[in-house]
């Protein structure tokens, strides 16, 4: 493609940077609350964007062919994201205007947070890769401590703050360690570096070991996870909602793509750690959710425990592997967006529940929502026939393929325990004592209404139509 | 003659400084944000020196956006807390214990 000025603007990331600069100067120049109309441009953009993506008018973009890889799975797991956010945007508006906090710096870091998520996904250098994850992180930061007149929330900035900068400079350590034994700062250039190696250097394995260590802080792997639970839980509850859904997949695009392109041939360097954070969070993930009473702690051990999922499927470092990590993320922001949609709307004496035992008696009076988070639950403990046993499912596969017996194994056994809590929350529904004198009102706007019918009738008949998500996934590539 | 490796070791100290200084202080939040910022300027020692001793320039560029990056840490870091000790009037570590599970 030659090179005019104009095909800049069709790149997705620089048309996200102007576009999210546009609704922060909407919204600082409009003269009434503007949080309602940002929302509406930040929900259009995203999708707008995720066609761009799709469509991919700038293949190769030579300005930034040495920072950006531009490949299938990359387009994948940014169109999850642009849709992701978009739907986590449409499912919360509500509750932000509910809980007065509809301000428009909202969608618009929000937006910001988009765009560093999109460049960590596709970063092909450390230096971008930095750039990336503060853009993002920073953004994060801020929302999580939105509702400023909240002790809870400023709490949860506090924490996610203090770690997550942590995280930040051990990974950065790293990747100074990493450009000095091998001088390069590009995927492509430390691969070619270390190929002529047969054995990494000690100075080399402690820039990757803590590499990984930052990477598994911003995807919340045990024993990096402290902050997740929370985070979660003091953030109002539609920040949590984008936290669910959308970070999650970019880290986890992020540390496939550190592992298998430029560390591709250190195969058993990398794979006894990511081997341990795999066991580690899908073991604490299913054990220590088990005590919760908050439904948004529940939810963050539960994203840990499946974050130890998809790990499996790192280490199982084949392109079944990638393709089943794929199929997994997709599967997981379904599942979450539906939880959350229904969690938004959901109140009872005019307070949004957020405790398990509040639950109780929803089956007598709103028994629809009460058999969709029951679907929704099961599907999560990845019980037949719902879409989230294909996630599962797919994962131990590409692990049996690659002879990871041992964390198949394992991961069946943590499903199993994993199941207990999520059928806690079905027994609190249907079968806890009711206490008279309150009910439950169930309000949600038409748009995170048809989300939500959508995302439903995918889990439950997916089982008739699995091929079509396998086949998107199959031309699914890291190169 | 001052080698390589004494700038590194240099730049490893204070990035141990930096992370037990987030582990074992517990008294003030803003503490942290020093420990911090001795963490992003370690790194700075080592990418500048690795930065000179391999005779190539991209080093020094990734220490210029890393020092960019943790003024904008800093502000954030420090407007957060300023919400924080608003709601609580007290910015003592072991005061930040309302999240528990």
């Amino acid at each position: 493609m030659e090179n005019n000025l104009i095909n800049i603007f069709f790149v997705p990331e620089v048309s996200l940077a102007i576009l999210a600069i546009a609704c922060l100067m909407y919204g600082l120049f409009s003269k009434n609350n503007s949080f309602d109309k940002a929302t509406n441009f930040a929900t259009l953009s995203l999708f707008f964007l995720s066609f761009l993506v799709y469509f991919d008018f700038t293949t190769n973009f030579a300005l930034f062919e040495n920072f950006f890889s531009n490949t299938t799975f990359t387009k994948f797991f940014k169109i999850l994201t642009l849709l992701g956010a978009a739907a986590s945007l449409i499912i919360s508006k509500n509750y932000f205007i509910d809980t007065k906090i509809n301000r428009f710096e909202i969608p618009t870091l929000l937006l910001f947070s988009t765009l560093g998520m999109m460049l960590m996904i596709s970063s092909k250098n450390l230096m971008m890769m930095y750039l990336a994850i503060e853009l993002q992180s920073l953004s994060l930061y801020v929302v999580a401590s939105i509702k400023r007149n909240s002790l809870e929330s400023a709490e949860s900035g506090v924490k996610y703050f203090i770690l997550g900068a942590l995280s930040s400079g051990i990974l950065l350590y790293g990747f100074s360690l990493v450009y000095g034994f091998t001088g390069q700062t590009n995927f492509d250039g430390i691969y070619t570096s270390l190929s002529h190696l047969d054995k990494l250097p000690i100075g080399l394995v402690f820039g990757l070991v803590f590499i990984l260590v930052g990477l598994a802080f911003k995807v919340s792997a045990v024993p990096f996870h402290m902050w997740t639970p929370d985070v979660y839980e003091g953030a109002p509850t539609s920040i949590t909602a984008f936290f669910a859904i959308v970070p999650k997949l970019a880290a986890i695009a992020l540390i496939f793509r550190f592992c298998l392109e430029p560390f591709n041939n250190f195969y058993f360097e990398w794979t006894q750690v990511i081997f341990f954070l795999s066991l580690a969070s899908m073991f604490l993930g299913a054990v220590a959710a088990i005590a919760q009473k908050s439904i948004k702690r529940l939810l963050a051990y539960s994203s840990i425990g499946h974050v130890g999922y998809v790990l499996i499927a790192l280490v199982a470092a084949s392109d079944q592997g990638v393709r089943s990590a794929s199929i997994y993320m997709f599967i997981y922001i379904i599942m979450n967006i539906s939880v959350f949609a229904i969690l938004l709307s959901l109140k009872k004496s005019d307070k949004y529940v957020e405790k398990i035992d509040e639950l109780s008696g929803l089956s007598k009076t709103n028994p629809v929502v009460s058999v969709s988070l029951a679907i929704i639950m099961l599907s999560m403990a990845g019980i037949p026939p719902f879409i989230g046993f294909f996630g599962k499912f797919y994962v131990f596969i590409a692990a049996i393929e690659s002879q990871q017996y041992i964390l198949a194994v394992l991961g069946v056994l943590a499903s199993v325990i994993s199941a207990f809590y999520y059928l806690r929350i079905i027994k609190g529904m249907y079968f806890d004592e009711v206490i008279e004198g309150e009910s439950f009102d169930f309000t949600i706007n038409n748009q995170a209404k048809v989300i939500l019918l959508i995302l439903l009738f995918i889990i439950t008949f997916f089982i008739f139509y699995p091929s079509l998500l396998v086949d998107i996934v199959s031309g699914i590539s890291l190169i | 003659m001052i080698y390589l490796e004494h700038y590194l070791f240099l730049a490893a100290i204070i990035f141990t400084i930096g992370v037990l200084g987030i582990f074992l202080n517990k008294k003030n939040v803003i503490i942290i944000l020093m420990s911090i910022e001795l963490i992003l300027l370690s790194v700075n020692i080592n990418l500048i020196s690795f930065s000179v001793f391999l005779n190539d320039i991209s080093g020094q560029i990734f220490a210029m956006l890393t020092l960019t990056v943790a003024a904008a840490e800093a502000a954030i870091g420090l407007a957060i807390l300023v919400v924080f000790y608003r709601n609580l009037g007290s910015i003592e570590v072991s005061k930040i214990n309302k999240l528990k599970g």
